[in-house]
């Protein structure tokens, strides 16, 4: 579990974050949405510690992250997986090396083992035989899915995912929607993913917090997203077409 | 100004915190080494070997007294070479072709989440990324400054016996005559702070990189010229503190 208390930051006096409580559970997705520049990201950032917040706390599992010394703070990192929002893959390794590479620096595995533990996740996130591929050879939706396996492979605790979807088209979104989904029941991980997409929103939003202006102005699921009562939150879920086709048609 | 060299001594501090293990350092500072060294071995050693017959010709063009001997062009060339071709002129070539790729691949690195990628696994990224860098770069350099040395004797060598301006003879008596060990060791002494200049400056230009292609771009400017005025002012202070009397 993922606790945030009181998040705040500013940059350049501009408030960013204003004071962004909540919890995020375990073995499944929680999503944080919202319109792009209301400081989802920025949030995110603050969450995994790639951005240090002006005020507040982020809590792992109950162990305070900002106020740790700096092992605590690697040994929480050691448990996290993130996939990126451009999948972040490193260029000059191919797809098995990409996938070893936490494998490698962080653990003493046997190097059978660690092939074996590749191979597994490779296949895990449906992806088989194209170890040997560089990042530039395979599509946008393959690279997402070898984000999914690198932030996987060495079962971390805490899995986060900015905006998974973006440049994907809406079957393949659907496919990593569920794909990550089903990697958080199954390894029981603590997830969170931002993004923006109504389609994520509908199909696995069973937590969701609503961020207008760097305020959490909204948490719930997808079963009371549409009739939450809160206007900027209508706005932001009606202003996909299909979704006010939906509410005039109701 | 202040804070970005406060900030450039910060990033130097984390090169040697929360490092990784031994075998991993090793392997990609053998990759560096390659990159580097054998990278630049053809353009430092055709530079050297034009700048050494450029020297020759020159130097003789200047000398119009026939009291002076002939072999004192190839001392001219020997002292010129390697207080300050060798080491410094190469360096700034060092600057164009190795840091403007070191900060090109960490700043693309950046704007990619790359960087970000290894923080969040808990990798210093720094120490990760840019400790191999410098490295391979104080074991490669100096080699590379030797190679431009000899190379430029060659180079001067080849076109005062083709050109008929010295004969071979002479061209080395000149070079071995009232020869000055330290010169190298000051040569070398220079080369290994040059080349922890140009790699340190032009891995923080590329790892602060912020924004897209068009700042990565930047960055690597940044690089070579930031570098290039570092290596200047450093070869005017060792040449004060080790040179004068």
């Amino acid at each position: 579990m993922i606790r945030l208390d009181g998040i705040s930051k500013s940059f350049n006096d501009k408030l960013v974050l204003n004071n962004v409580s909540g919890t995020f559970e375990k073995g499944k997705p929680n999503l944080i949405i919202g319109a792009s520049g209301t400081g989802k990201s920025v949030l995110l950032k603050c969450i995994v510690g790639l951005t240090t917040p002006d005020k507040g706390e982020v809590y792992y599992d109950n162990r305070p992250f900002y106020a740790s010394d700096r092992v605590a703070k690697i040994e929480v990192r050691r448990e996290m997986g993130m996939l990126f929002q451009g999948s972040a893959l490193f260029d000059s390794k191919n797809v098995e090396q990409n996938v070893m590479f936490p494998l490698n620096v962080l653990t003493k595995m046997k190097p059978t083992e660690k092939l074996d533990r590749v191979n597994a996740v490779l296949k895990r996130v449906g992806l088989e035989n194209v170890n040997k591929k560089m990042p530039s050879e395979i599509s946008g939706g393959m690279k997402k899915r070898v984000g999914i396996a690198r932030a996987i492979v060495n079962t971390p605790n805490y899995l986060f995912c900015d905006e998974p979807n973006s440049g994907l088209d809406p079957q393949t979104s659907i496919l990593i929607d569920e794909l990550i989904q089903d990697i958080s029941e199954e390894y029981n991980m603590t997830t969170i993913v931002v993004t923006h997409d109504m389609n994520s929103v509908m199909g696995i939003g069973e937590r969701i917090m609503y961020i207008y202006k760097g305020q959490k102005l909204w948490e719930g699921s997808n079963k009371n997203i549409t009739h939450s009562g809160v206007k900027e939150l209508d706005d932001f879920v009606f202003s996909n077409k299909v979704m006010s086709t939906l509410r005039q048609n109701t | 100004m202040i804070k970005e060299i406060g900030k450039y001594f910060i990033f130097l501090g984390n090169l040697f915190v929360n490092r990784e293990s031994f075998k991993t350092y090793y392997k990609l500072t053998l990759e560096e080494c390659v990159s580097i060294g054998l990278g630049s071995l053809f353009l430092v050693a055709l530079v050297s070997t034009f700048i050494g017959a450029v020297t020759t010709v020159q130097t003789a063009f200047n000398m119009v007294s026939p009291l002076i001997p002939k072999y004192v062009i190839s001392q001219v060339v020997r002292e010129m070479t390697v207080l300050e071709l060798a080491p410094t002129i190469i360096a700034v070539i060092y600057a164009g072709k190795v840091g403007s790729a070191m900060a090109g691949g960490l700043g693309t690195m950046r704007i990619t989440e790359q960087i970000d990628a290894l923080e969040v696994m808990g990798i210093n990224s720094i120490s990760y990324l840019v400790l191999p860098k410098v490295t391979a770069s104080i074991l490669m350099y100096p080699m590379l400054v030797i190679v431009a040395g000899v190379c430029a004797f060659v180079g001067g060598y080849l076109v005062g016996n083709l050109t008929g301006i010295i004969s071979p003879h002479d061209y080395v008596y000149g070079l071995r005559f009232m020869f000055n060990e330290f010169t190298i060791t000051f040569a070398l002494i220079k080369s290994i702070v040059f080349a922890f200049l140009v790699s340190s400056i032009s891995s923080y230009q590329g790892y602060y990189t912020q924004g897209g292609a068009l700042e990565v771009g930047i960055s690597s400017t940044k690089a070579v010229t930031n570098s290039v005025i570092a290596v200047l002012c450093a070869d005017y202070l060792l040449a004060q503190l080790l040179l004068s009397k």
